[in-house]
């Protein structure tokens, strides 16, 4: 790695990797958290190697890396719930802490999570949420609730959030939810470890929120450590680490692959410490020739939101679809391939007019459409079952031998799709949940594409991917577009879209309100798009752009 | 290669893992074990051909009611009618055949047809309305029972044509009836249809994931709806054998086979394919508990041991399929 960022490396010497680099407030400050040498082994893979972590008070420290890279792992370990394997150690503040972390004692040592599923009940109050965990562990008999609302508002204002203690968590939008569970987490960190003190953990907390919602979360995270509190950014987006961290760490194969200080990477330094190699970024050429013939053609669509949505997409096209979440665009694909009920219109494929309302799934594929849809684990694929099974189920049929299906030659077969698509492990036999995300979306992108369709469908297809494997993943559609199956891609993510599409659509309550065709597909033409379309409507949340996983 | 199945080779280098093969045989060698157990500790009851042989013909209708459970057990549905059809279906034989003089052949399949009007009935029931399975087979099994008293007046009937008996477990090939024979055909046939068929991994995806299965072009209620027909089908089967096996119908004794059947298609799952509802596995676990329960009446215990035995068996066989199924979906990363 030639490059002229600061990496601080893991050394025998407890504090010699601190002796630069480290942002101390006040010469030969201890760190908040240091963790040293943690390693974890599932069965036979390294999922942690000798991982070295310092973060300071005050600081905010990113955690990056590609899926797999045991980020996670990392973070559970810390939270105590991963034995980590023996000669790692903790030391808060100076002080050594036990590791394994015993149940519940990483709370009481200051340190607090927010995972990404932000442990919230939608079926209660904001006011029960942030009462929670005390109701959880302690012994009340006489809750006062109305001293509890009192400190719970007191606490709002503190952080300037505007927010009822008394509404039901349900009825408010995801970046509200964020705010009370990483509220209700550093409330924890404050009564724990004392004022000035204490860890905070946030797991991926920005995925789905607008740019607003993003904005009063990094605005309370700098309120959180104002006075002195540590916060640790579990993240995918480099922009967003960039804007808010002081320093990030990245993991690389298990490995620390280096510790930055942000504002000095570069985007470029960040994806080669998360890749381990320059990455070049997938361009497909944006123009499609004129004259090729119409594949589908989509007419008067409508589907929940969707309203009186026509389009026609030609073969070879990848055309995208996008607007702001409840928009209705990614209700598109889904009403086209039957997945969903209610739907009317029609589409025009091989000649035939096929009415929406009577569509499923079996009669989409039967006309040559394929779907993939973003729910990769729930609806895509099925997680216990093998690569093989996987992917063969669509072509089950042409395995058929006069013994039944010939396992044999599927495994073959899937096995060459592993090599083709580059899906590692290529292991055919291993369960499909054993992958990674960009992985099992390789597994199941080739599902479908080794059927040939005539019109493949995607929502979401790079959600929870790394940077290395969405090019691999463009590529193949890249490929597959070029022997002429079209390309329908549903997605928020504006820098994607404008890696790989010919055309995109852009929605707005439930109407295509803008087109981009050529060199007017860039990431900030279809963000500006997205949200001068919903201007108007007075509500000026722009689409999150998800940047690098 | 944590979800390896043994009727899937694998392509990359074939590497014999222990622990794996443990796994997969380890219900086969407790059933030796156990075996030589009561072998040693019984050489003159338990250990004798007799016997042997009348453990082998004698359960061959639990390991039918088995087979049938898990199919829909595959496809994600609980069917707890099966020992309630395996009874009226009995019953039906009795009826038509000792007390109305229907020509044996004609009432085996008046029999069987019992069966098939109870698949639908639950099918229906549990796809048309929404009913989880659960609810729609007990009710339809308690029913069932309802209708059997009612069919035989709460009564043994015997009489039933004795070349039924022979076709059974009267005769005998290699010195073992021949209703052990039929169980291992019906085994094999579960097995090919399940690993060599595209019906078998539409099962298989229906139960692990439906909206996987739905779009992936599976017509899921088709299969659910055959999955079910097909379970009661199979225990009217069982009901035929047991018509045969005693040489008459008895209202109650068929409801007894319920839970041995659950805890040996549990048990099985742990077994030679671990982690998936199989038949060779279920065929082990049959006579793994039958071994058990055979011994140790044998032994003189009373006859309560058989309920700790099943119970017992039934949850230990649930938690280590637990096990299995938890060590496949480990995420790592």
């Amino acid at each position: 790695m030639t490059r002229s960022v600061k990496t601080s490396k893991p050394a025998s010497d407890p504090f010699a990797g601190l002796k630069d680099g480290l942002p101390r407030r006040t010469p030969g400050e201890a760190p908040a958290l240091y963790a040293r040498h943690v390693s974890k082994i599932f069965g036979t893979t390294k999922v942690l190697d000798d991982v070295t972590l310092a973060v300071m008070p005050g600081e905010v420290h990113g955690l990056l890396g590609a899926n797999g890279s045991g980020k996670s792992t990392f973070i559970k370990t810390i939270a105590g719930l991963h034995d980590p394997e023996p000669g790692a150690d903790l030391i808060l503040y100076g002080e050594g802490a036990p590791l394994p972390m015993p149940a519940g004692s990483a709370r009481r040592l200051g340190i607090s999570f927010v995972h990404q599923h932000l442990a919230l009940m939608p079926s209660l109050t904001v006011l029960e949420n942030m009462l929670l965990n005390d109701l959880a562990v302690e012994q009340n008999w006489n809750i006062r609730w109305g001293t509890a609302r009192r400190q719970v508002a007191e606490t709002f204002e503190r952080f300037d959030i505007h927010i009822d203690p008394m509404t039901r968590v349900a009825d408010l939008p995801q970046a509200d939810r964020a705010l009370i569970a990483i509220c209700r987490a550093f409330e924890e960190v404050r009564v724990n470890a004392g004022a000035g003190r204490g860890i905070l953990i946030l797991d991926e907390p920005t995925p789905f929120l607008p740019k607003s919602g993003v904005d009063q979360l990094f605005s309370l995270i700098r309120g959180v450590v104002a006075d002195g509190a540590s916060v640790i950014l579990v993240a995918h987006d480099i922009d967003e680490i960039r804007e808010i961290t002081d320093r990030a760490t990245i993991l690389r194969d298990g490995k620390l692959a280096g510790t930055v200080t942000s504002s000095e990477a570069s985007q470029e330094d960040f994806i080669e410490l998360i890749v381990g190699e320059k990455v070049t970024m997938f361009q497909s050429a944006r123009t499609l020739a004129a004259d090729k013939p119409v594949t589908a053609s989509v007419r008067r669509l409508n589907a929940e939101v969707a309203r009186d949505v026509s389009f026609d997409i030609r073969e070879g096209e990848i055309l995208g679809l996008t607007g702001l979440i409840g928009s209705g665009f990614n209700r598109v694909p889904d009403a086209i391939f039957g997945a969903m009920k209610g739907a009317t219109g029609a589409v025009e494929i091989g000649g035939k007019s096929l009415d929406l309302g009577h569509m499923h799934p079996a009669r989409a594929m039967d006309n040559g459409i394929a779907f993939l849809p973003s729910d990769r684990l729930g609806k895509a694929g099925v997680g216990s079952l093998s690569i093989a099974e996987n992917m063969a189920l669509p072509v089950m049929g042409d395995f058929r031998s006069l013994l039944g299906i010939d396992w044999q030659k599927i495994h073959a077969h899937v096995f060459e799709l592993g090599r083709k698509y580059d899906i590692r492990p290529n292991r055919p036999g291993q369960a499909l949940s054993s992958l990674s995300g960009g992985n099992a979306q390789k597994v199941l992108m080739a599902k479908w594409l080794q059927t040939g369709p005539k019109l493949l469908m995607l929502d979401e297809p790079t959600q929870g991917v790394d940077v290395g494997a969405r090019q691999k993943l463009f590529q193949a559609l890249d490929e597959a577009s070029r022997k002429g199956t079209s390309v329908l891609v549903a997605s928020t993510d504006a820098e994607q879209l404008a890696q790989i599409c010919h055309r995109v659509l852009v929605f707005s309550k439930g109407h295509v309100v803008s087109e981009l065709t050529g060199a007017a597909i860039t990431k900030d033409n279809i963000s500006q798009e997205t949200l001068r379309a919903h201007g108007d409507a007075g509500e000026t949340v722009p689409t999150r752009t998800q940047e690098v996983a | 290669m944590t979800a390896q199945n043994t009727d899937m080779p694998v392509v990359d280098a074939p590497r014999i893992n222990i622990a794996e093969v443990a796994e997969k045989y380890a219900l086969v060698a407790a059933l030796v074990v156990l075996f030589g157990i009561f072998a040693m500790l019984l050489p003159n009851t338990f250990f004798t051909w007799a016997n042997v042989s009348t453990m082998l013909g004698s359960q061959s209708v639990l390991v039918f009611l088995t087979l049938a459970l898990i199919i829909p057990l595959t496809s994600g549905d609980f069917d707890l009618s099966v020992a309630a059809t395996l009874t009226i279906s009995a019953m039906t034989l009795a009826v038509l055949n000792a007390r109305l003089g229907v020509a044996l052949p004609l009432a085996m399949l008046g029999a069987f047809a019992v069966g098939g009007i109870v698949g639908v009935l639950n099918a229906f029931f549990i796809l048309y309305f929404r009913i989880p399975s659960l609810i729609v087979t007990l009710g339809i099994g308690t029913f069932l029972n309802g209708l059997t008293l009612w069919m035989s007046n709460s009564a043994t009937i015997g009489g039933i044509d004795f070349a039924l008996v022979m076709g059974v477990v009267g005769t005998r090939l290699f010195g073992i009836p021949l209703a052990f024979y039929y169980a291992i055909l019906m085994a094999a046939v579960i097995w090919y249809v399940f690993g060599y068929t595209s019906v078998g991994r539409r099962l298989l995806f229906v139960g692990r994931g439906r909206e996987v299965a739905r779009l992936s072009g599976i017509q899921v209620d088709r299969v659910r709806f055959f999955s079910l027909l097909s379970s009661s089908l199979i225990a009217a089967l069982a009901g035929i054998l047991y018509a045969g096996t005693i040489g008459a119908a008895d209202p109650n004794s068929g409801n007894t086979f319920l839970l041995p059947a659950f805890a040996a298609a549990f048990l099985g799952a742990t077994a030679i394919t671990p982690g998936r509802f199989n038949p060779v596995g279920s065929v082990v676990a049959v006579y793994f508990i039958v071994i058990g329960i055979t011994g140790l009446t044998m032994l003189g215990i009373q006859s309560f041991v058989q309920n700790l035995f099943y119970g017992g068996a039934l949850v230990l066989a649930v938690a280590l399929s637990q096990l299995v199924r938890k060590r496949e979906e480990q995420q790592v990363g």
